[in-house]
């Protein structure tokens, strides 16, 4: 089967960029230029290695809501392969997220987990999920499957913007950007941290992208050996 | 007299400020006498293998992907 989608899986331009944007980003982010300020000091740095796992979730399980719809829409298991394998990236890249931020956290506001709703919305999400992958194993037939899976995908990705973008914004929360607080690009991303920023964003994003295209084609090849 | 001492006041509140701001801990004195180049250059290792590894996996699976069609 030569599709489109697999034939992009394929191509190897889009993995070179990954992989020139994740080592710039290992260089620039510990060696490019930061704002000083008193508690946070050179954990802004984090940025590019904390914040960027949240932007390769939220992009990873955009990817799912995609396939959702397309299958939905044709009817074709190979389009729900891949989103059931992009929501498993989202929730590698979430664990990797929520990790990272615990140590962050437990360094600048003192505690692992403070009492926040960007903290509490990011654990509703994850069971979210979580509840994903029990549901669709819980339906032996694939094409039952699918169908409640696709279904649930989307309103998974609606509760995760609830709770990741809405509800935090409306509630006090130590991150930036939210409640009371003024967002990185106030005054603390400035355009020497934008410039290590963005290509992070790209980079780890892309690098998800591979890791997900590669166990799609890892269970295709699974599927033709079990139907030879 | 009153306005003295406002001033004075205002003048060690000032002051203060600065100081704090030149408090900030950054890793400069690290970066231009320690080895912070030492850990960007292992980082930077780091990440160029596990992307090298990564690669060897795709190339294995484009094999794979190969041999099944061709057995097909």
């Amino acid at each position: 089967m030569t599709t489109k989608s697999n034939s992009i899986s394929r191509s190897w331009w889009w993995k070179i960029l990954a992989i020139v944007m994740l080592v710039y980003t290992f260089i620039m982010g510990f060696l490019g230029p930061v704002p000083a300020m008193p508690i946070i000091n050179e954990s802004i740095r984090n940025l590019y290695f904390h914040v960027t796992m949240w932007m390769a979730m939220i992009t990873l399980m955009f990817v799912n809501v995609v396939y959702s719809l397309k299958y939905l829409s044709s009817g074709k298991l190979y389009h729900d392969l891949v989103g059931e394998e992009s929501a498993r990236m989202a929730m590698v890249f979430a664990s990797a997220g929520l990790i990272t931020g615990m140590i962050w956290a437990n360094f600048t506001w003192g505690a692992p987990w403070v009492n926040d709703p960007q903290l509490n919305g990011t654990a509703a999400t994850m069971l979210i999920y979580a509840a994903y992958f029990i549901l669709r194993n819980a339906i032996t037939d694939e094409i039952k499957r699918a169908r409640i899976g696709s279904v649930y995908g989307i309103f998974a990705f609606v509760m995760m913007f609830v709770f990741i973008m809405i509800i935090p914004k409306m509630n006090d929360s130590l991150h930036p950007g939210k409640g009371g607080n003024p967002g990185f690009n106030k005054y603390d991303l400035d355009s020497n941290m934008r410039m290590v920023f963005y290509p992070a964003v790209i980079g780890w994003t892309l690098f998800g992208v591979w890791m997900m295209s590669l166990r799609v084609r890892l269970r295709k090849i699974e599927e033709k050996i079990h139907n030879a | 007299m009153k306005n003295k001492s406002l001033i004075f006041s205002l003048l060690f509140v000032i002051m203060n400020l600065a100081a704090q701001a030149q408090n900030v801990e950054m890793a400069d004195t690290m970066r231009s006498n320690g080895k912070i180049f030492v850990v960007v250059v292992v980082a930077a290792v780091v990440s160029i293998v596990l992307s090298i590894y990564m690669i060897s996996i795709d190339k294995k699976v484009s094999k794979l992907e190969k041999k099944i069609n061709e057995s097909k």
